[in-house]
């Protein structure tokens, strides 16, 4: 009788402090959401309630130039992680045997995705300006930035081939191919979405990346866009000429404000750092969307 | 004929091929090896070419190394060290509970809008650069700060502590609530078949099963805080003492990294000692990533009985 009572007394507690806690864990979860979408809407706003268009001028009063720096930048960097990371990614997946040398690579790319990018842009700018002898150039922000997402697009093609089924492989060798053709014409064509995806994603890392670059890709940028010999350190394309990027204009702005409107433009730098991105992880959503569709014959 | 010349085109092209993909296994490991070496070769001048002692580097407070390849300064940097411990673990302390609470939520209380809205929401913030973080920092924090507690300037830990924990939020968020997912949902089913409510299964059940996964999200987001550098920079206020107070400015290893290396001689006395400091942020970098393969092999050993 009195066990009863007891029981009936824990339950009714019991019962109670779950509708606390769930009621606590709606709260807390509205509260981030609110302070999410406040930041989200605020970074907008600041950059582009008073925008007006000089302020994106490819010169010194606007950040055009630095816009096309971050995304020439991306396209460089990812013009030498790509093949190098899905290299590694193929070696990992088709080619290791398990054992030391495997153990050490897989060491390696953790190492190198943890590592701080403020330690990855000393070690670009020692290895690529100091002991080139080089002024601070796109191509050296590209290459430390690439050393950044390496290890991103490796891992990704790995997991994109060690997903696929197994009959792909089992095929193609049963019709006569050799590895690499298996390879090159059945597994890496089913799995470039995926690869895709990770590549986006690296991109979308890169965008806004700015210690590894203030000491290689450096802090000021001149161009003239009626430059036609590429190799003159004016010229758009040359990629041995320092550029800045929308993400180190930020960084700069904060005492270097040499500009009236050095805060406007590092505001309006900052909202369309936050579109790109979103952009990119909209499109990485898109294609792992299809991919699942796809594999489910849709 | 044909045929056979054929296939022996294939198997060359195949050994090529062979060869240029272990190319690309080797140079991840050849890129490693010479980040650590460099880092090593720079960063032990300041013990080898200029004679400090490691005691001295970690432990004094008396930093004033030489800018010329003389040397004969002094390279105490226990304050930047201690800058970035304390900014780290507030900043933990802050957005951990927080972090536990919204992964709770959306993988436990509502999967639904979990998956629908804070899913896509906190992928998005994962991606927004550090400096964005730093500059909202810069502009909306740091003012605020000297606006409500009427001091000089607004540039302290606790702005600082308060950017980093924004910054770890959705990093931490995202690694918990995968932790938590992977719980097999049998698990759950038994504590609800005894009698248990959603609470008594969350917090008896599901947290414990998920320990180790959510022991790694801290420590992934502690180590994503120890190496950022910019956006600490614009808000800690550079000031080389240690704080007096959570409102008192200071700096950290990072922060002095980025803003005196720029200046310094190649190859000096005070140069060498920011290497230094970079290689220690190396070897805590090291040291996070052998705290993760402890833990998760601690949580397998668990789960195996």
């Amino acid at each position: 009788m009195m066990d009863n009572i007891v029981n009936k007394n824990a339950l009714k507690r019991a019962k109670a402090t779950n509708s606390f806690m769930t009621i606590f864990f709606y709260i807390i979860a509205g509260i981030f959401l609110f302070l999410l979408l406040t930041i989200f809407i605020y970074i907008l706003y600041a950059g582009f309630h008073n925008f007006s268009l000089p302020l994106l001028a490819f010169n010194h009063s606007g950040i055009g130039n630095q816009l096309f720096n971050t995304i020439y930048l991306v396209v460089l960097a990812l013009l030498f992680s790509t093949p190098v990371g899905m290299l590694a990614g193929i070696y990992m997946a088709e080619y290791a045997k398990p054992g030391k040398l495997l153990t050490i690579l897989r060491m390696c790319i953790e190492t190198l995705s943890s590592l701080p990018s403020i330690v990855v842009g000393l070690f670009g700018y020692l290895v690529f300006i100091v002991m080139t002898g080089m002024q601070w150039n796109l191509l050296a922000g590209a290459l430390a930035v690439s050393i950044l997402n390496l290890p991103l697009i490796a891992s990704t093609t790995e997991d994109a081939l060690r997903t696929l089924p197994i009959g792909y492989k089992q095929g193609s060798y049963g019709l006569g191919a050799t590895k690499w053709q298996t390879i090159w014409h059945i597994l890496l064509p089913a799995a470039i979405p995926q690869i895709m995806t990770g590549v986006i994603l690296a991109a979308g890392r890169t965008l806004g990346e700015a210690a590894a670059l203030m000491f290689t890709a450096g802090m000021s940028t001149d161009i003239s866009w009626k430059s036609t010999d590429i190799t003159s350190p004016t010229n758009p394309w040359n990629p041995i000429r320092s550029g800045e990027t929308l993400a180190l204009y930020i960084w700069g702005a904060r005492t270097e404000a040499l500009n009236m409107n050095a805060e406007q433009m590092a505001n309006l730098s900052a909202a369309i750092l936050l579109l790109l991105i979103l952009v990119f992880n909209l499109s990485a959503r898109l294609i792992s969307k299809y991919l699942v569709n796809y594999s489910q014959g849709k | 004929m044909t045929v056979t010349k054929q296939t022996a085109h294939n198997i060359r092209q195949d050994k090529i091929w062979k060869y240029v993909i272990y190319m690309g296994g080797v140079m991840m490991i050849v890129l490693t090896l010479s980040v650590a070496l460099f880092l090593l070769y720079r960063g032990l001048g300041t013990f080898t070419t200029y004679n400090h002692s490691i005691f001295e580097f970690l432990f004094s407070t008396y930093w004033a190394p030489n800018d010329t390849t003389v040397g004969g300064g002094k390279v105490g940097a226990a304050v930047f060290i201690f800058g970035s411990i304390v900014t780290c673990f507030f900043a933990l302390g802050i957005s951990l509970p927080f972090s536990l609470a919204v992964a709770i939520f959306i993988t436990e209380v509502s999967p639904k809008w979990g998956k629908r809205i804070f899913q896509p929401a906190i992928e998005v913030f994962v991606g927004i650069p550090s400096v964005v973080y730093g500059w909202l920092g810069l502009t909306i924090l740091v003012p605020g700060i000297k606006e409500l507690f009427q001091m000089p300037t607004g540039f302290s830990v606790l702005a600082a502590a308060l950017v980093l924990g924004l910054m770890i939020f959705p990093t931490m968020t995202s690694i918990i609530s995968d932790a938590l997912r992977s719980v097999p949902a049998s698990y759950r089913k038994a504590s609800y078949a005894l009698g248990a409510t959603r609470w008594q299964t969350i917090s008896q059940v599901v947290l414990g099963a998920a320990k180790s996964g959510i022991l790694t999200g801290i420590i992934l987001g502690l180590a994503r805080a120890f190496g950022e550098a910019l956006a600490v920079a614009m808000v800690i206020g550079k000031v080389k003492a240690f704080p007096t107070s959570l409102l008192s400015p200071t700096t950290n290893i990072t922060s002095l990294i980025a803003s005196d290396m720029g200046g310094a001689m190649d190859g000096g006395e005070y140069n060498i000692a920011l290497w230094s400091l970079a290689l220690l942020l190396f070897f805590i970098t090291l040291f996070f990533i052998f705290l993760i393969h402890y833990v998760s092999k601690r949580g397998a050993v668990q789960h195996d009985g």
